[in-house]
């Protein structure tokens, strides 16, 4: 049984016009456990939407969404939080650290809705990513690169079972964005973790043996409405 | 732990308007503290300031200002009681002591009452307590110019035990009214905390026959201060002065006499603390606007911590306690104010009546103010924390343009 199922997805919005505006609709998706794969995910297709509708962060209008045997899309919100906090990890483009808090509290948050902090882990993690003299700076005393990789150990921190990564590189020049990804790829391995990604950079895309395309999984992205 | 770390870092990164907040929260429950808790210990200090006493005879008038008068040393006497009538109340067998006091004189302001030197001996100020005079000094001996000066006189006088002074016709002080006797001191008291330590205490014949005083009142005193055989005995002595009498009025018993006074100036006492608790509410409100107005700013970081998997309900009891926690810092400081405050009020409350607060006492208002100011607070950011509880994480996650 695959780590993600998902059925029959479906996402609209409201539209300024009052009309529905339909952003996601995937008849079939599936991710095993410990796998890595890359979407393609240009502009338009919905990809922030569809990570966050695997994360819990919205729930679809209809469709099935199984995450390790729960079926996530039937769970009320807070059972998603639940869920969320325990079981996936999520690496934003613009990193979304707290800036208030130090890179230590920032992994430690990352855990603490979920099992709950664990120092020891946290600073593990960020020894891993090569920050282990950092521990107590704050976002804003690090480079792009360092903010990356605080992302990436905050994102492991409850070690979860799946990592969704949204534009992991977007904001890194050539050099750090390959670094970045091939640390990410390794820490996911290194703890169990299955991997998402969506990325519209080639380079990335290739760096994967296994890619699809989500403009080509989402009918709601096609201008014909889905067919191929 | 997580909770506080939350509430901890906000706090520090609105690190300005929380002090501001704080200190705005501060004011406020200082006064409120200090209003209520010197309001209580004034009623409590005055009602219970007998010097002693059980009664006083003075000359037909208000007994609230015969009180003040002899017991609190302030206002004029109403008139005089002839010595005759002194000495017929103190062989009433109701009575156990009963000791006349004169006034009409001061010096630079202070005081002078002349009365017999068993005011020293055998009165008590309080259960058990007796004036005594500090070492060096003696109590005046009755028929010389002496002087024994409460404890508060002389620090502000700059007494002590040799030193000679004129005194000034008039309960006010007026440089050129000076009598041309010189009295000498020979005693300072220890201090009582009672009005006694702002009086400066002569013979009573010395103000009795003071130059320029009426020679034809020369043997009246002001009142006759009165300890009964039994509390129950005021009762008779009133029927006896008050009803069938119309010389003379006998104020017994003292303390209902200053409630009465508490009772007239009931309605400034509401008047303050109204207005204390407006402030408070007013505070309060700041916490509301300050969390409030920051919310915004904090969509982005409230957006990641759901997106971390915070439910709704931890966010909202963040935002609650932040606002709690606001308040209590403020009521931190809130106790230095009050501390201050009552210190001032005390200080002028002892130099104008010689009764002692104590801005340490304890008392209720201490716990039930921060723990008031804090629950408003909390109530106060139940406005923001509804508006963090409705956070749209996917909408506060989008990139800003």
């Amino acid at each position: 049984m695959a780590l993600l199922e998902i059925t029959d997805l479906r996402k609209s919005f409201t539209a300024p016009d009052g009309g529905k505006h339909e952003v996601v609709r995937i008849a079939r998706f599936a991710l095993e456990a410990k796998a890595q794969l890359a979407l393609s995910g240009p502009s338009g297709t919905g990809k922030t939407t569809f990570l966050h509708l695997i994360a819990g962060i919205l729930a679809p209008d209809a469709g099935r969404l199984v995450l390790d045997g729960v079926e996530m899309s039937a769970l009320p919100e807070s059972a998603r939080d639940r869920l969320r906090a325990t079981s996936i990890g999520y690496i934003f483009q613009t990193f979304n650290l707290l800036q208030g808090f130090t890179v230590l509290e920032n992994v430690l948050l990352g855990m603490s809705f979920g099992p709950g902090a664990d120092r020891a882990h946290a600073e593990a993690l960020l020894r891993r990513v090569g920050l282990g003299e950092r521990l107590n700076h704050f976002p804003r005393q690090l480079s792009t690169g360092q903010q990356q990789r605080v992302a990436v150990a905050r994102a492991l921190a409850n070690r979860p079972k799946l990592v969704l990564a949204d534009e992991p590189t977007g904001n890194l020049d050539t050099a750090n964005a390959r670094a970045s990804l091939a640390l990410i790829r390794e820490a996911c391995t290194e703890n169990g973790a299955a991997l998402l990604l969506v990325s519209h950079d080639p380079a990335v895309l290739a760096s994967f043996e296994s890619h699809a395309s989500l403009a080509e999984l989402n009918a709601a992205s096609r201008p014909n409405g889905g067919a191929l | 732990m997580t909770l506080w770390l939350l509430v901890r870092r906000s706090l520090r990164q609105h690190l300005l308007s929380t002090i501001v907040t704080a200190l705005a929260i501060a004011l406020a429950g200082g006064l409120l503290m200090s209003v209520w808790a010197v309001k209580r210990q004034a009623h409590d200090t005055f009602t219970g300031q007998t010097g002693g006493w059980d009664a006083v005879l003075g000359a037909r008038g208000s007994k609230l200002q015969i009180v003040l008068n002899s017991i609190f040393h302030l206002e004029a006497s109403p008139g005089n009681v002839p010595w005759a009538d002194y000495l017929d109340l103190a062989s009433n067998r109701a009575v156990s002591l009963a000791i006349p006091i004169a006034v009409g004189d001061n010096y630079r302001g202070y005081r002078l009452v002349g009365t017999l030197t068993n005011y020293f001996t055998q009165a008590d100020y309080a259960p058990g307590k007796k004036f005594a005079v500090a070492p060096g000094g003696d109590i005046f001996a009755d028929g010389y110019r002496e002087a024994v000066v409460g404890s508060f006189a002389a620090q502000r006088l700059g007494l002590k035990v040799g030193d000679e002074f004129h005194p000034y016709h008039g309960l006010n002080f007026d440089p050129n009214a000076q009598h041309q006797e010189t009295y000498k001191v020979v005693g300072i008291l220890e201090p009582s905390n009672t009005p006694a330590d702002r009086v400066i205490w002569i013979p009573l014949a010395g103000l009795q026959n003071m130059s320029g005083h009426d020679p034809n009142s020369a043997n009246d005193v002001s009142a006759v201060l009165v300890k009964l055989r039994t509390p129950v005995a005021g009762k008779s002595l009133e029927l006896l002065y008050n009803r069938q009498g119309n010389r003379f009025t006998f104020a017994w018993p003292i303390a209902e006499q200053v409630a009465y006074l508490f009772e007239r100036f009931g309605w400034f006492d509401q008047v303050l603390t109204l207005v204390a608790w407006l402030v408070a509410l007013v505070a309060t409100g700041s916490v509301l606007a300050s969390i409030y107005n920051s919310m915004s700013a904090r969509k982005r970081d409230l957006a990641i911590l759901r997106a971390l998997g915070a439910r709704r309900g931890t966010i909202f009891g963040a935002i609650v306690f932040e606002a709690a926690a606001i308040a209590a810092l403020g009521m931190l400081i809130g106790f230095v104010i009050y501390f201050g405050v009552v210190s001032v009020v005390a200080a002028v409350i002892r130099a104008q009546t010689g009764v002692v607060l104590n801005p340490l006492a304890w008392d209720a208002v201490l716990v039930w103010a921060p723990a008031a100011m804090i629950a408003l607070s909390a109530l106060a950011g139940i406005v923001p924390a509804i508006k963090a509880y409705r956070t749209n994480v996917a909408e506060g996650l989008a990139p800003e343009s």
